[in-house]
Parts: structure tokens; sequence; C-alpha cells
């Protein structure tokens, strides 16, 4: 029976989650569509969660990118497909690694830190001050950060996109000695923009979740220091969850078989 | 005398604590009404029922005679902005300065010009005794420092009426006695009300109208000063006198 109890509850709270989540983002875009930004706040935002992850998302592109290209490049060339390891290597960065490796690079670094500063502001009072002032947190704290994460995520995907396709054909043209002509041309010939444009709509959907996720948890810190760490841990592990099970659903839905 | 604000058979609980049950209290308008009682006795969540922080999970909060208990979250909004709030760690925005924080209200509810505001920030500040810390930073202040700062962002707006959260708990007595001469001199500026919740009797016999105390959830004791410190009830008294003895529990 106790199973069934925790079975029934686990349920419960996981749509109880969901529910908040969503109400969150329901709220978080009126105000958006509504334009009730605050443009400053935003842009603070955007340097912080997007500019200051520039290093981050460059040094794990770039490495994905060469060891995808070291594992591939001398196999393909030994099978005498060495002229397509540039297009296996762009699309995926595109259509894949690219938007998954610098989501969850930002899930893992400002996901973390949305719900830290949030869940440290409701420890203190800070969020309850904003509501006794008459003031929306979700307008003032939320929009903001979901704004500059939808604006940043997709420019650090196209940057981690670029990044691996160049740490790919490098590697490639060491190893395998593929020259990069040969390289930029198979990736031309194999990469269309449609499928940097459908990668670039995962990572708007995933900046989503990253910022609501990470606001979600943080606003709904409970006791102390203890609860601002368990808030953190929380809005990584579900972020980096939920990016995988919508980077899987979107590929299935925007890329089917092609 | 007006009522302001009046609590109508309020109960209040925290999972399984009951906190209130079936309290009654009025606030008198343009008067300093002090609620003392333990700690964790609910003192704080009066404030916070008078400006819709919080619901009950029965009975009524009327304020200036409207109902608050149903009221639209829009509406809420609107009844806060006519509310100040003192908190307890003042809950300044620590990411703004002190003049960013105090001005923040002003930029958010009102038209009005930036020289405008900061001319404003500064009046306030300067009443309650705190000259030329617009550009710093809380964490760069003192504890009564950050107190008077919390309390010039409660006012700024002119509200009909200020809430202070343990305005004194853990400061000197001369902060103490300069906090409690602040909260009488904006309660005069504003012409509004006050409800203070504060431990501290010295401070509350200076400055109150009124004193509340609650016990066990309910109101047990309400009356002027001379009133409360002359009460027959046994538990006021050992209150009042900090003895172990008697009817409250230890």
């Amino acid at each position: 029976m106790k199973v069934l109890e925790d079975v029934g509850r686990g349920t419960v709270n996981a749509f109880a989650y969901a529910g908040g989540a969503a109400e969150l983002l329901g709220d978080a875009l009126r105000f958006i569509v509504g334009f009730r930004i605050r443009l400053r706040e935003t842009l603070d935002q955007a340097y912080l969660l997007g500019v200051q992850s520039v290093s981050i998302v460059v040094l794990t592109s770039l490495f994905t990118g060469m060891v995808f290209s070291l594992e591939s490049a001398v196999q393909a060339v030994q099978y005498g497909v060495g002229n397509l390891v540039g297009g296996a290597v762009a699309f995926s960065s595109a259509r894949e690694l690219g938007p998954m490796l610098s989501a969850v690079v930002v899930a893992g670094r400002t996901g973390a830190a949305i719900a830290a500063e949030l869940g440290s502001m409701v420890v203190t009072e800070q969020v309850e001050a904003l509501q006794a002032l008459g003031l929306s947190p979700t307008r003032m704290l939320v929009v903001p950060r979901l704004v500059a994460l939808l604006l940043m995520l997709p420019l650090l995907t196209i940057l981690a996109d670029i990044v691996s396709i160049i740490g790919g054909m490098w590697v490639a043209g060491i190893y395998a000695h593929i020259s990069q002509e040969s390289f930029i041309n198979s990736a031309r010939q194999a990469l269309v923009f449609d499928d940097v444009l459908k990668g670039l709509l995962k990572s708007v959907v995933f900046a989503a979740i990253i910022a609501i996720i990470g606001a979600y948890q943080g606003l709904q810190t409970r006791g102390g220091a203890a609860g601002v760490g368990k808030a953190t841990t929380g809005a990584v592990v579900t972020s980096i969850i939920l990016i995988f099970i919508f980077n899987f659903t979107l590929s299935y839905v925007l890329f089917g078989t092609s | 005398m007006a009522v302001w604000a009046r609590l109508d058979d309020v109960c209040v609980r925290y999972g399984n604590k009951i906190v209130m049950q079936n309290l009654s209290l009025d606030i008198v308008e343009g008067a300093i009404t002090c609620i003392i009682g333990l700690s964790g006795a609910g003192k704080s969540t009066i404030l916070r029922l008078i400006n819709g922080l919080k619901k009950p999970d029965s009975g009524r909060v009327f304020v200036k005679g409207e109902d608050i208990t149903e009221m639209r979250e829009r509406d809420l909004i609107d009844l806060r902005r006519t509310i100040g709030f003192a908190f307890q760690f003042s809950a300044l925005f620590d990411s703004l300065s002190v003049g960013e924080n105090i001005a923040l209200p002003l930029r958010e509810h009102t038209k009005m010009k930036d020289a405008e505001i900061r001319k404003i920030v500064g009046e306030t500040l300067e009443t309650v005794g705190l000259a030329n810390v617009e550009d710093r930073f809380p964490a760069e202040l003192s504890g009564g420092m950050v107190k008077r700062a919390g309390f010039a962002r409660a006012v700024v707006t002119n509200p009909q009426a200020v809430l202070y959260d343990e305005p004194t708990t853990g400061l000197d007595p001369i902060i103490t006695h300069v906090l409690t001469e602040t909260i009488v001199k904006l309660q005069e500026r504003l012409n509004g009300t006050a409800v203070v919740v504060s431990h501290d009797l010295e401070s509350i016999y200076l400055m109150a109208d009124y004193i509340a105390m609650l016990f066990e959830g309910a109101i047990v004791a309400y009356g002027t000063v001379d009133e409360i410190r002359k009460s027959p009830n046994p538990i006021v008294q050992q209150f009042l006198q900090g003895s172990e003895v008697g009817p409250i529990p230890i």
C-alpha cells in the first residue's frame, strides 16, 4: 500500500509541478506579448546569462566537434568515404550537437544561477517585498531572464555549430588528411539552411525550459540555505532531463526520418 | 474611532499547525497599533493578512471597509500600493543601490521624471536620518541603516498605512530608540495608520496608541498602553514581566 501511496503522491506532485511551471510560463508570456519588458534588466541578464556563457560553450563544442571528427574521419577514410566527413560533422552539429550541447551547458551554468538567485531572494523576503510594493515577481524577475535566454541561446547555438565544425575540420585534417576544401564542400552539400533553422528552433524551446524551470524552482524555495541548494540542484536536473525529452520529441517532429 | 482594517473570525493554518483560530481584531485609523506575543505566535502573519500577501483559511479581512479576502490579484496589487511594508530584515534588493531600492516603487507606479524621483528619494532618506547613502549598496550599510532604508522604501509613496515587522529586533538600545522615534515621526508625517509587530516593550510603550496581545491563535488583550500595563490578565502580566512562572507554557 505504501508503494501505491508513494506513486500516487509522486504523480500528483509531478502534475502540480508541471501545472505551476506552465502557469509561470503563461504569466511571463502575457507580459512579453503586452511588451511589459524591463529593457535594462533584460540586457543585464543577456550579458550575465548569455555573454558570460560564451567561453564554456566554445570549449565544450570545440572538443565535441573534434572528438566526433576523430572517431569518424579515420574510419571514413579507410572505407573510402573521407569526402563525407565534413557533411557528417556539419549535419550533426546543426541538428543535434549545437542545440543540445549549448543547452545542457547553459542549463548547468545559467539554470543553476537563476534558481540560486531567485531562491536567495525568496528566503531573504525580497520576492515578498516586490509583492508588498505592488510589483509582480514574474514581470520583475522572470521575464528579463526568459527574454534574455530566448535571445542568447540561439546565438550561442550558432556559435557552437560553427566552433564544432571548425574543431572537426581541424582534427579531420590532422588525423585523416582530409583537406579543408573537401571538408567544407562536403559540409555545404550535406547541410541545408532548414537544418540550421530547425536547430535554432530547438534552442528557443530549450531556452524557455532553462529559464522557466530555474525561475520556478527558485521561486518555490523554502527553508533557508539548504532550500536554495535543493532548488539549484533541482533546476539543473529537471532542465537537463526535459531538454533530452524535448530534443527527441522535436527531432522526431521536425526532422522525422529525413 | 474609525476602523482602518478589520480581521473578522480569521483562521490560519500552516500545514497541521493552527496559527490563528477565530481571531478578530480592529486596527484604528490614524493610530499606531502594536501587536505583541510570543515568537512564532503568528504576529507577522497578521501583517501579511492585512496587505493580502496571505489569505486566511476562513474568516474575512477588511481594509477601509472593503473585503479583501476574495479580491483578485490585480486589485490586491492596487491595495498594496497604498500600504507600506517594512520587513523584519528590510528585504532591500541587494542588486540595487539604496537609492534605486527606494526609487523602485516611484519608477514603477508613477510617471515622475528622474530628477523628481531623485529629489523625493533624498528627502525620504533624510526623514529617516540617512543622508548621502543613495549610491551605496545594502551590504555596505550597518544593521540600523538597513532598517531605516527599509522604512524609507516603505513610506516613499506616502502610503495610507505602514506595516512594520519587528522593526527594532537585534539592534542596540540607541538605534532602537532612534528607530522608534522614526516610526512616530513617519506616522505623523503621513498622518496615517501604523501597525507594528514587536517584542520590544520599551519601544512599544513609547510609540503605541493601542496594543493587542496575540496568544494561542487569538487576541487575549487589547487596549491603550496603560490599560495593557494594568491588565489583570495573567497571560499579559507574565509576558510583560518576562516571567517563567504563569499560564504561558515555556
